[in-house]
């Protein structure tokens, strides 16, 4: 606790008659109800048997983060964590739903029999992050000042002492573009060729699910209708 | 004297062994010359040694071997007359055993390796005639051991090959354990393991628990020279080639324990216990081995317990006291049985068969092999103890001694006081020697009859028992429940026999009629011993000429009985059905005619299996112990190697739970992963 | 105000986060968990940065980078939960069980007829 009073004391704004729970600032109430909200939709969100209100129910929790952050003075972390989270890292979660086919409506196997291990698990890590973080900063006080985040101090300090950091994140968002791209695009080729051993006789050589459905013509006898069926085993094992 | 002549004596045939190992395979031209040369010189060279040394003169030489915390181990050489006397007999024997096997073994293709053994084992028994040092003998001792094991195991592809060489290394390892500690004892109480050293001692008395020691030794005398308990390896020994039958029986392995009790007389002759031990020993030997040859169908096992029946008159003469009359019945004992061994594989090589009852069937056997015929008839007189051949004056020397020892005047020649030797001793041997006489009378009649003489042969069953006739046929024919040791032979039966195979006989047939002349004057064979009288007195030679010519016309009259009762077509009383199938008894044991049938009565079953000996060790020792293998067995198998399984399986078990955990489920994982760090955190915070 | 409510929030946010990374089955929701956790931890930085009011504005800075980081991961995450849709025809994480222990009943031998289906319709289509 002697680092953390140092720090107490470097920070310098202690004034204990003011700072009873009991006795909460406005701040502070808005801060909690707004807590509460994303506490609440966050539970909702992974929680519900509906996939698509699960996305939108991170909707809510992120958009309370966002007012938790202006709450803090953080306002350019507030309008970055709404225009990516809530307008492009929603819409590519909902998108990735909508491809793979997630149901609309409730789906009763939302869950996975892991659910009681993770109930547990989760519990037991709450119960010790709560305590741990209680137990820490109890008396810590936040004194806040205006202007702490905004976009002329965040951008300064970004480009004066976080330049290189912020060079080599925009490298890694090009990485990640271009992998994401190789990893949509490749798995058009990814359909294996059929093995020789799994080849059944009177079926032409290559005649896998792709190309006998474009091609019927290699095979227009009794291998055509079987074969979209049958030459994905082949693949898939 | 020069040293090197002797220190020779046991080298050449070593050096001729590995030389013939060497070369056996690459050049097999080489074989022959290398096995007989050096064991020839080594003959010749004993031979000029023992004319050098003379009568009446001891050699003593030594150069120290190692040292040790306790007695010195040195090489030794100790010569005196009997050295001189039984490393010529050995030469002898040997130069006539590697001659023969030339022609013997002709055809087989483990020639080699079979010289090189033999040659082997004249060396060992070399060096344990010639050794000054109890270390050092025992050496030659064991070497012969081993050599006899691969010899008698030398057709290793029959079972019986096999297990006679596996018996007869057990049972002589088995006395030779006593023997060694026996040896042990000795060099602790004299502080020494030179033989003069230990003859000193023991004429001044200074041996601290004689009776022990000597007891201890004759263990492992028993085991090497085939007396009662340990007798049994003998007659099985017959499975090896004939010739090695010879050399085991006649001059060296079985020689050996009988030389070693000779040469330590004096140590033996403190204990009186030992010496009535002994001759218990003896009598028992002679008596049961002489019944056994009696009831034998195979003539190599009658040859192997005559040799064990006179291996106890030796042993008998040892324990009256009188070690010149044993080794004289020794060397001429080895001269006829050597010859009488060679003769029988000429017969067997001829007849094709080990059975004296199928060779009783052979028209014209006694033709075919007029030298083998001959010089068997001449062994076998002197087997019986009829004079004027070897045999004889040699059985009368023991006789003799026995009747001194049994008078309490022993013959012990100045080794000892006649008084060590108790009358008992003397009184046993005496006994047991005269009936032995007779019973040795007997077989040695009934062998040369049934082999040679056997009118049916002519008669009945010849068409059958062709010279041409297949093996298969011929080894059936013996009797089904006789002992019988076959051989592996592919020699011809039509053919006579070369050259090599016939002098040998000839050249054993001397000594077997002239040597027992040489104790008849004391400045003759008794001066290169211990000096005293080998003549024959005149009672004993009368009893036991007696005795043994009642022995030959008794076996004489049961033959002549048998063969009218056949001639008439009355069976004999013991072979009551006529009909093999029904009586389950073979076709030869109707129509030979056996005396030894008719002299034994009922004892002849039991005999013939050797009184049941092997069968009461097998109860006795072999079971046991194979029960106690079985237990070990058991033990290693399942106890043992449980806790090796249990640990594999444990594992095993193990794996399978943690395989369980491999669900390949992400999710799983991750939660296990992640209790994990709550755990780790909880804990480091508290 | 109390640095104790914000960091209090990120804790259980975090919780909840983690309660669903564990229990959903669709692996797109389990990187919606993930990107509570990720907000808990923003949380944490903001609320830090400003008790501390760090002349760097390190926290500020580092929720930047994690933003960024979020939105990368996101879209590598989408890819890869396609490209496992495509090849097994679903995006249930516990059905996914290509790499555990084969002894078992072989996991995706009975989704197999599924994929076969997807592929199908991919490839008419």
């Amino acid at each position: 606790m002697t680092g953390a009073a140092t720090l107490l004391a470097a920070t310098g704004s202690l004034e204990p008659a003011a700072r009873s729970f009991l006795s909460p600032t406005g701040q502070e109430i808005v801060f909690l109800l707004v807590g509460i909200a994303v506490l609440g939709s966050a539970v909702a969100s992974v929680t519900t048997k509906q996939l698509v209100h699960a996305a939108l129910w991170l909707v809510v929790a992120l958009g309370g983060l966002a007012v938790e952050f202006l709450l803090l003075t953080a306002e350019f972390i507030a309008w970055v964590q709404v225009l990516i989270y809530l307008g492009s890292v929603i819409v590519l979660v909902l998108f990735g739903l909508m491809l793979t086919k997630a149901p609309i409506g409730r789906s009763p196997d939302a869950d996975s029999k892991n659910r009681w291990v993770a109930l547990v698990v989760a519990l037991a890590s709450a119960g010790t992050l709560v305590t741990l973080v209680v137990d820490a900063f109890r008396t810590s006080w936040i004194d806040l000042g205006a202007g702490g985040g905004s976009a002329a101090v965040t951008g300064a300090s970004l480009f004066r002492n976080w330049v290189l950091p912020f060079e080599a994140l925009s490298v890694l968002l090009l990485a990640a573009l271009v992998g994401a791209i190789v990893l949509s695009r490749g798995a058009k080729r990814r359909v294996p060729a059929p093995r020789a051993g799994r080849l059944r006789a009177g079926r032409p050589v290559g005649s896998n699910g792709t190309v006998a459905a474009t091609a019927p013509r290699t095979a227009p006898e009794a291998a055509a209708p079987s074969a979209p069926s049958t030459p994905s085993v082949t693949e898939e094992s | 004297m020069n040293l090197a002549l002797p220190a020779l004596v046991p080298a050449l045939p070593a050096l001729g062994a590995a030389a013939t190992l060497a070369a056996g395979k690459k050049a097999p031209g080489l074989a022959r010359p290398l096995a007989i040369v050096p064991v020839a010189v080594s003959a010749v060279l004993a031979l000029v040694v023992a004319l050098q040394l003379g009568t009446g003169q001891t050699l003593d030489a030594a150069t120290r071997l190692t040292p040790t915390g306790g007695p010195d181990i040195s090489l030794a050489v100790h010569l005196d007359g009997f050295s001189s006397l039984i490393s010529v007999l050995v030469g002898v024997v040997a130069t006539c055993v590697q001659v023969y096997s030339t022609a013997y073994l002709k055809a087989d293709p483990r020639y080699p390796s079979y010289a090189a053994l033999v040659s082997l084992f004249t060396a060992a028994m070399f060096l344990v005639v010639f050794s000054g040092d109890l270390i050092v003998l025992l050496v030659g001792w064991e070497v012969m051991g081993v050599c006899s094991y691969f010899l008698i195991g030398h057709h290793w592809e029959t079972a019986d090959a096999r297990s006679a060489s596996l018996k007869a290394f057990l049972v002589t390892k088995l006395g030779d354990v006593p023997f060694l500690f026996g040896i042990f004892l000795l060099g602790a109480d004299v502080h020494s393991f030179r033989i003069p050293d230990v003859l000193a001692a023991a004429g001044e008395g200074r041996l601290g628990h004689p009776t022990l020691i000597a007891l201890l030794l004759l263990a492992g005398v028993a085991g090497k020279s085939a007396q009662f308990p340990l007798h049994t390896w003998l007659p099985d020994a017959m499975a090896g080639p004939t010739p090695v039958s010879a050399l085991i029986h006649a001059a060296t392995m079985v020689a050996a324990g009988i030389y070693l009790v000779a040469r330590l007389m004096p140590v033996f002759l403190q204990s009186g216990a030992a010496l009535v031990v002994l001759a218990v020993m003896a009598a028992v030997t002679m008596i049961g081995s002489a019944l056994c040859a009696l009831a034998q169908d195979d003539l190599k096992r009658v040859l192997a317990y005559s040799t064990v029946g006179q291996l106890g008159y030796m042993a008998g003469a040892l324990a009256s006291g009188d070690r010149e009359a044993s080794v004289f019945h020794l060397v001429s004992h080895g001269a006829f049985k050597a010859l009488l061994f060679l003769a029988a594989g000429v017969v067997i090589h001829a007849a094709h068969t080990n059975s004296i009852s199928a060779m009783s069937r052979i028209p014209g056997l006694r033709k075919r092999v007029p030298d083998a015929y001959w010089t068997t008839g001449i062994a076998l007189v002197a087997l019986a103890g009829l004079p004027p051949f070897s045999g004889f004056f040699s059985k009368e020397a023991v006789l003799t001694a026995a009747e001194h020892a049994a008078n309490g005047e022993a013959l012990t020649n100045g080794l000892g006081p006649a008084s060590g030797v108790p009358q008992a001793a003397g009184w046993i041997v005496l006994i047991s020697a005269g009936l032995t006489a007779l019973l040795t009378g007997a077989y040695a009649t009934r062998l040369f009859l049934v082999t040679f003489h056997s009118p049916a042969g002519a008669a009945a069953a010849a068409p059958e028992v062709l010279p041409a006739a297949d093996r298969a046929t011929v080894v059936a024919d013996h009797e089904a429940d006789a002992p019988y040791s076959p051989e592996l032979d592919e020699a011809d039966p039509a053919t006579a026999e070369p050259p090599a195979m016939r002098w040998p006989l000839w050249v054993l047939a001397v000594p077997t009629m002239a040597f027992g002349v040489a104790g008849l004057r004391p400045d003759w064979l008794p001066a290169l011993l211990d000096g005293g009288s080998l003549r024959p007195t005149g009672v004993t030679a009368v009893t036991g000429t007696g005795l043994a010519v009642v022995g030959v016309l008794a076996a004489y009259g049961a033959w002549r009985s048998a063969t009218a009762r056949l001639a008439t077509g009355r069976p004999a009383p013991a072979a009551v059905g006529r009909v093999p199938e029904q009586a389950g008894a073979p076709a030869a044991e109707v129509i030979v005619a056996d005396p030894g049938r008719t002299l034994l009565g009922p004892l002849f079953g039991p005999a013939r299996h050797g009184f049941g000996v092997d069968r009461l060790y097998h109860a006795l020792f072999v079971r046991p112990v194979a029960a106690a293998a079985q237990l070990v067995r058991f033990l290693d198998r399942e106890v043992v190697e449980g806790y090796v399984q249990g640990s594999g399986i444990g594992a095993n078990l193990l794996g399978r739970a943690v395989r369980l955990a491999q669900t390949g489920n992400a999710q799983t994982y991750l939660s296990a992963l992640l209790a994990g760090v709550v755990l780790l955190a909880v804990l480091v915070a508290v | 105000m109390h640095l104790a409510y914000p960091v209090v929030l990120s804790a259980l946010l975090f919780s909840v986060g983690v309660y669903g990374v564990l229990a959903r089955r669709n692996a797109v929701l389990v990187l919606m968990s993930v990107e509570l956790m990720l907000n808990a931890v923003n949380l944490n930085l903001v609320a830090f940065d400003a008790w501390l009011r760090d002349s760097l504005h390190a926290g500020q800075a580092l929720t930047l980078f994690t933003i960024t980081v979020a939105a990368a991961e996101i879209g590598l995450g989408l890819a890869i939960v396609l490209l496992l849709f495509r090849a097994r025809g679903t995006a249930d994480i516990d059905r996914a069980t290509a790499l555990g222990d084969p002894a078992e009943p072989y996991a995706s031998v009975e989704e197999e007829p599924a994929a076969a289906e997807a592929l199908k319709g991919r490839a008419t289509a």
